[in-house]
């Protein structure tokens, strides 16, 4: 019988994907919901994973008309163990099912629909209609940083840059070219002169034979001698055949950015504070891993003094004190300075703080800013988890129209926090 | 009763049959003997490869050859999970249009697949010439030697012999028309947007059920017909709207068309869908042409749902019959008898009524165990099989089970075969369940007073038009509103799911003026104005 095996492993896979766009698309409202309650729970580093969703089955079911419940129904069913004719059975509780073991007639349970969104989608969908402000593309326009890259080879360069191969092979081309006439004559040449002697060699004694052949060997010598000269005198490497690796700066978008945390854990910063902080630092990490393929975090938190420590500590050690900002701001600017130099980094800074500063402290965090700090990131954003406007609120508020791309905004609850992230990254021209 | 709830060997889908010219060949009265004892058994090990399935499939060819198989020719194509999982969200059809329900389809599935709930051996045929099987490529070698003799020789030989998919289904035109669906919605969404469409679609499905013709055979005409047609249709049918819907006063003289008290439609018509691609005055030819695309696929796959008890007992009693045929004779090692066996037991494998996993009959294990009861009917019958057989009881087996895959659908085969000693075994009964009772009643058990009963019963349970609402076009209102009414029929007094006034409002949309629903009792008394849905807002 007539068979055919055909693999279609590498014909594309994803038919589906058209339709799984339309089920995203169709129930973006309760999947972007899901998504946002998603990433309320999930720690920093692991935020960005793929999420099971789940869509109540009403919400999403196909009606069609069948039959409901009530009226008679005859039904048959398998493995009847103690029953006889005329049995009465006491109706299992929520009408069909149990002993009574009617299947559901529309094959359709009231579970709710669940499903896997991938990394991509759910990351797409949170972070819809946001972009980094426009200020910063700009920014990050003006810095462009450059990258080498091959482009052929080029006459002229540094001897480091010789390209060897090429250049032998361009010398070994022009020295065929150049010799092969003065080659081929060559060639004749010498095969006359072998006939000449051989000849000589035959006409024995002969004075006149010999001396004749002798004076036309003499001249074929000389004439072979000349050519040989000739062709040793093409240079074996001329300054033609010089061939160097050519290479040429492109502009290369960066694509390695920092992120500072800097938390205040001086004794007004209860858990409820830090949690919104937190949050805060959540959102901004997600967003910046969408733009950048590589990104570093620093934790630093403070109260009097800074200290550079991780995620675990940062979130929830219960270390407190007073509280001197500026100490922060200061261990910031030295780490930058040593590990993130800001010609190859783009650099964030996020902020958390309740706003409560020590005396005059204020006017040296604001100082740093302007001086130090704000000249070299790209954008820093100051969260102050408290109501009440405090030194450092009104020190940072005058900082505003100096630095376009310094932002502060106020979170008391939990819900506000998404609201003003998106403030702070909307998109130009979306309303939030 | 639902039947998607069990573990699945096999979706079968997109019958596609010509009904072949040597239909009428004889049918096999025995089975042929076996060929020379191979020296050593097939290579078992769990890998597989193109090679090894070749040799698994000659050896299953040629069994399936002794045993009459009649089959297209085979297409094995070896496919990966993913792609398993494309292909059985998209009803199993290699092409089709673009819609959100797929993907939920698609969502479900790859979940249910992640959670080990989907067996392994999972594959699909598509029904045509020739028939293509998918083969899954982290499947053993044993599970692949399963699925070949399964979907390649059981399915296929269904596909091509049972009357239903002849009747009903053009393997020569059905994938060419599924590519010019396709292409034909993704235009309207370009022209109309996605909304537009996708709403559209949604009511269309929503009716789908009512889109059948279930007495008429469609015509089979080739997608170049189809085409041509389309035009001439699409300017046709605005015609005989305009006609309909006349407002002009008739003259006089004149007979008029429509006397006023004549009801419209003069028939009760079945098939909503068609009665509102034809009558439906406001549409855009668009969503005519979209709505006779889901009309014509839900025919398409309308055979399918009547024999799923056949077609799967069949696939599976072929791949146990064929398979431990080959292990009899030498083909097959220990090691490959003992997978493919614990798979099929799966498959059939029943829960009684009232325990955890009972979701109704499982169509595999029915299936299945009728054609063996058949054959045992045949081979070796009691006094009690003579008295109810008296046809089948001694004859050839072979010819016997040909015949019975051949002619019948679930509802008919099983009123015609299913057996006292079946009902014994798979200790049937039956419950009696009426809503206005405070009990269930048990209204037949395995007993030589129940055989029939259940037998009868048991039928019905797959009769479609017991298992869905009796729904009709009964009447347009021509003159004033232009509203349509449905009537429903009652079954055994019972009612209508909730979905109801949604699905009404479906059709609103699709009417464009306003719906409403009656209801009868069953001998037709007594109308009941059960929902009412205004026009859609235009």
């Amino acid at each position: 019988m007539a068979l055919q095996i055909i693999d279609r492993r590498l014909a594309g896979k994803n038919k589906s994907v058209g339709n799984r766009e339309r089920f995203v698309r169709r129930y973006k409202a309760q999947i972007t919901e899901a998504v946002r309650r998603a990433v309320a729970k999930r720690d920093i580093r692991h935020i960005e994973q793929a999420e099971t969703i789940t869509i109540p089955r009403k919400d999403i079911r196909e009606p069609q008309l069948r039959h409901g419940q009530g009226g008679i129904r005859d039904s048959v069913h398998p493995g009847n163990t103690d029953h006889v004719r005329g049995d009465r059975i006491p109706r299992p509780d929520g009408g069909a099912g149990g002993s009574g073991s009617q299947a559901s007639d529309s094959g359709e349970g009231e579970d709710d629909f669940t499903f896997t969104l991938s990394k991509e989608e759910f990351m797409e969908l949170f972070f819809e209609d946001l972009a980094l402000p426009r200020l910063l593309r700009t920014h990050i326009a003006n810095t462009m940083q450059y990258k080498s890259r091959r482009a052929g080879y080029a006459h002229d360069g540094t001897p480091h840059n010789l390209a060897v191969l090429r250049t032998m092979r361009g010398a070994l081309g022009r020295r065929i070219a150049l010799t092969k006439a003065s080659h081929r004559e060559l060639a004749v040449l010498e095969r006359e002169l072998e006939a000449l002697l051989e000849r000589a060699s035959d006409c024995k004694e002969v004075d006149e034979c010999v001396n004749e052949t002798g004076a036309a060997a003499a001249e074929l010598q000389l004439a072979i001698e000349q050519l040989k000269a000739r062709i040793a005198k093409v240079a074996f490497l001329d300054p033609l055949d010089l061939r160097f690796r050519n290479r040429i700066r492109v502009p290369a978008p960066s694509s390695q950015a920092v992120m500072f945390c800097v938390m205040d854990v001086s004794g007004s910063m209860d858990e409820q504070r830090k949690d919104l902080a937190k949050r805060f630092f959540i959102l901004l990490y997600l967003f910046l891993t969408r733009h950048y393929e590589k990104i570093d975090i620093v934790f630093i938190r403070h109260h009097t003094e800074a200290a550079e420590v991780g995620e675990e500590e940062f979130f929830h050690s219960r270390e407190s004190g007073g509280t001197v900002v500026s100490s922060a701001l200061a261990l910031l600017d030295q780490i930058m300075h040593a590990r993130y130099p800001a010609d190859e980094w783009n650099i964030y800074v996020a902020q958390a703080s309740d706003g409560d500063n020590y005396g005059s402290d204020g006017t040296n965090c604001r100082n740093l800013l302007v001086d130090k700090i704000l000249p070299l990131v790209r954008y820093f954003a100051y969260v102050q988890v408290a109501e009440e406007e405090q030194n450092l609120w009104q020190e940072y508020s005058e900082l505003l129209p100096m630095f376009p791309h310094f932002a502060m905004r106020k979170v008391g609850q939990p819900s506000e926090i998404y609201p003003v992230f998106r403030d702070l990254f909307k998109k130009e021209g979306v309303v939030v | 009763m639902n039947l998607s709830q069990y573990p699945v060997l096999a979706r079968t889908e997109s019958p596609t049959v010509i009904r072949p010219a040597h239909f009428a060949q004889p049918l096999p009265l025995a089975p042929r003997p076996a060929g020379e004892r191979p020296a050593e058994p097939l290579p078992d090990p769990s890998d597989w490869t193109f090679e090894l399935i070749e040799r698994y499939h000659a050896v299953i060819a040629a069994t399936a050859e002794r045993f009459g198989l009649d089959t297209y020719p085979n297409q094995l194509e070896v496919i990966s999970a993913e792609q398993m999982m494309d292909a059985y969200s998209s009803i199993g059809m290699p092409v089709g249009y673009r819609h959100w329900s797929y993907g939920k389809e698609y969502l479900a599935t790859e979940r249910r697949y992640r959670r080990g709930h989907m067996g392994l051996a999972y594959e699909i045929v598509i029904n045509s010439n020739p028939c293509i099987s998918y083969l899954m490529e982290e499947n053993t070698t044993a599970m692949q030697a399963l699925v070949i003799a399964h979907a390649a020789y059981g399915h296929n030989s269904f596909f091509k012999n049972n009357y239903l998919f002849g009747m009903w289904t053009d393997a020569g035109s059905i994938i060419d028309y599924l590519v010019y669906a396709r292409d034909f919605i993704a235009q309207c969404e370009e022209r109309h947007g996605y909304d537009t469409v996708e709403q559209w679609l949604d009511s269309c499905h929503a009716l789908s059920n009512l889109g059948v013709d279930r007495y008429q055979r469609p015509s089979k005409k080739s997608l170049a017909r189809e085409l041509a047609e389309r035009e001439r249709r699409e300017a046709y049918a605005q015609q005989q709207v305009n006609e309909l819907w006349r407002t002009l006063p008739v003259r006089p003289d004149k007979d008029s068309t429509v006397p006023q008290n004549q009801r419209f439609p003069k028939e009760p018509e079945e098939n909503l869908l068609y009665f509102i691609e034809k009558n439906a005055p406001l549409l855009e030819p668009w969503q005519r042409e979209i709505i006779r695309i889901v009309r014509k696929i839900a025919q398409y796959f309308y055979p399918q749902r009547q024999t799923q008890v056949m077609n799967e007992g069949w696939a599976t009693f072929w791949h146990y019959t064929l398979l431990s045929t080959m292990y009899d004779e030498g083909w097959l090692t220990d090691g490959v008898m003992i997978e493919w066996l614990s798979s099929h037991t799966n498959v059939i494998y029943q829960p009684p009524a009232g325990h955890r996993a009972y979701s109704g009959i499982n169509p595999y294990a029915l299936g299945f165990a009728m054609y063996r009861d058949i054959r045992r009917i045949c081979e070796s019958p009691t006094e009690e099989d003579r008295r109810w057989f008296p046809d089948v009881a001694g004859a050839p087996w072979l010819r016997t089970l040909h015949h019975a895959m051949q002619n019948f659908k679930d509802e008919s085969f099983i009123g015609q075969f299913l057996s006292p000693k079946l009902i014994r075994d798979m200790r049937l009964f039956a419950i009696h369940d009426d809503a206005e009772e405070r009990e269930l009643l048990v209204s037949a058990i395995h007993n030589e007073e129940g055989y029939r009963q259940l037998r009868q019963m048991l039928s019905q349970q797959y009769d479609l038009g017991a298992r869905e609402p009796n729904i009709q076009v009964w009447n347009v209102n021509l003159r004033g509103d232009r509203c349509l009414t449905l009537r429903h029929t009652q079954y055994q007094g019972r009612p209508l799911s909730d979905d109801t006034e949604e699905v009404l409002r479906h059709a609103a949309r699709l009417w464009g003026f306003g719906v409403q629903l009656e209801s009868v009792s069953g001998d037709g008394e007594m109308p009941v104005l059960l929902h009412s849905v205004p026009a859609p807002p235009s």
